[in-house]
């Protein structure tokens, strides 16, 4: 039917060369363009439910069913220049925080997986971890009795609780975040009546610490 | 009395056969393009939720799951499984460009079709000539070259370029400076070369092109011994090598090349009513 085009080998060779230059050249631009966005991601704040963020890059369809099925408005999809990648899902906790629904209607309605459709509980929710940053204008640590991250907590008493402690021969109430119980839907970080809040949500990476030894220095 | 918006292929069919003929498929397909966007936009703007989600992946009245199979792809190639809703969405998806054409998705649906179209019109209103020749088939290799970087990163590495998606995203839930992108496949069109973006470049309609390969729904050329060979299709076509074997040929009177986007330009501007929308069944 098709008409075959007369062709050297060589105009055959040179022109699959071409081909495969121009599959290569956009292939690996692409794959370059991606790298280098990725570092940024390792701040954005994933919905309930969420993979780990490698995971979640390959599952993601950017679609938004989750931020439409949100009744409170609190997930967005990137755009260009957010911390998250352009399109996929992620929340500010400072301006609107996860509310911890029971249902967990953002994680049911992902359709490919990227959130988990089956969490048992918004209590198994792993968004983040809170960490308090600000040792230095956190007002608990100035001896005022402010606790407000504590009080706000959903997972009262129990994700972030007031301990006492001595600094510089004063007793003091200093927030402790346990990271066992804390989902990262960042109410804490959200009340803080700091004007730079000092308790914030981290990914859990970068906000806890790991068991082991550091190898630096050592022969491996 | 000719209006200077006509573009020029379609006035020979206008002076015979009156400007609603001569434009039918054309008005048809904006105003599905326009509907399928206020519907997906309606939820987010008025909170009316026929369908929520946007073309990567829907759900439509809370029960029908639709879902893009190219994305789909992609996500496959970055190493993530399959899974439901998403792979029976792309199912439907992909049966329902079987039956109406695979890249009628360009023409019927995809916004960034309006922005190329208006970009074709306007070099013709500012004639502008410029036209740096682009290989057809690049944009397969592109569709190649995406998922080769889907692979290599295992993320949806296109989705961070993609026009296609970040227009209608954007159009549903905004995307800021995303616009950007869409404005230069505007300018590429406009200046560089002529309908370069979906014509050559973009891999979203060389995979749905690969769809319509084996679709039912196809332009045919019925009446082509009525052909004067006035040129107004040819003009009019955004994939012009797809109508000469139809139209020329000894065999089928069916365009049946995959890059024949539907769009039913060439039914619109022939004043000799050659063209019609047929099926492999009846051409």
């Amino acid at each position: 039917m098709a008409k075959r085009r007369k062709m050297s080998r060589r105009d055959a060779m040179a022109e699959v060369a071409r081909a495969a230059g121009v599959v290569c050249l956009g292939g690996f631009s692409l794959a370059a363009l991606v790298k280098t966005t990725s570092s940024a991601d390792a701040r954005a704040i994933r919905p309930p439910g969420a993979m780990p963020e490698q995971d979640f890059l390959k599952a993601c369809v950017r679609c938004g069913l989750c931020v439409e099925a949100c009744p409170y408005g609190t997930l967005s999809l990137a755009r260009w220049g957010d911390e998250a990648e352009l399109g996929t899902p992620f929340f500010t906790p400072r301006s609107i925080p996860c509310y911890m629904c029971r249902d967990v209607p953002c994680a049911r309605a992902c359709p490919t997986g990227a959130l988990d459709r089956d969490i048992p509980s918004i209590r198994d929710a792993n968004m983040g971890v809170a960490v308090l940053v600000g040792h230095e204008t956190c007002l608990n640590y100035k001896g005022i009795n402010c606790g407000i991250c504590v009080r706000v907590c959903p997972i009262r008493g129990k994700a972030i609780s007031l301990e006492p402690q001595e600094i510089n021969g004063r007793q003091v109430q200093i927030p402790v975040v346990h990271s066992s119980e804390c989902t990262g839907c960042g109410t804490c970080e959200k009340q803080c009546v700091l004007g730079h809040a000092a308790i914030r949500v981290l990914p859990r990476d970068l906000g806890l610490g790991g068991p082991g030894r550091n190898r630096a220095g050592r022969p491996t | 009395m000719m209006n200077w918006w006509v573009s020029n292929s379609r006035r020979e069919a206008v002076a015979s056969r009156g400007f609603f003929a001569a434009h039918k498929w054309w008005m048809l397909r904006r105003a599905t393009q326009i509907l399928v966007m206020t519907t997906f936009m309606l939820g987010p703007m008025a909170g009316i939720w026929i369908v929520k989600g946007n073309f990567a992946s829907s759900e439509l009245l809370g029960v029908l799951d639709l879902a893009d199979p190219y994305m789909q792809l992609q996500g496959l190639v970055a190493g993530w499984p399959l899974a439901a809703p998403a792979l029976i969405g792309a199912g439907i998806i992909t049966l329902f460009y079987l039956i109406i054409g695979g890249r009628a998705y360009c023409s019927w649906v995809c916004p960034v079709n309006a922005v190329t179209d208006t970009a074709h019109w306007l070099r013709e209103k500012l004639g502008l000539t410029r036209d740096r020749k682009l290989d057809k088939r690049t944009r397969y290799l592109l569709l190649v070259g995406t998922l080769l970087a889907a692979f290599i990163t295992g993320t949806l590495a296109w989705e961070l370029v993609n026009p296609v998606s970040i227009m209608q995203r954007g159009l549903i839930f905004g995307v800021g400076l995303g616009w950007g992108i869409v404005l230069l496949v505007f300018l590429l069109d406009l200046l560089v070369s002529r309908r370069a973006w979906c014509s050559h470049l973009c891999p979203v309609g060389a995979f749905y092109g690969l769809i319509g390969r084996f679709s039912f729904v196809r332009i045919s050329a019925r009446n082509r011994e009525d052909c004067n060979s006035c040129g107004a299709c040819l003009t009019t076509c955004p994939e012009p090598h797809v109508i000469v074997p139809a139209l020329k040929g000894d065999g089928s009177t069916l365009v049946l090349s995959g890059d024949c986007i539907n769009c039913g330009g060439c039914i619109d501007s022939c004043p000799n009513k050659v063209f019609s929308m047929a099926t492999r069944l009846r051409p």
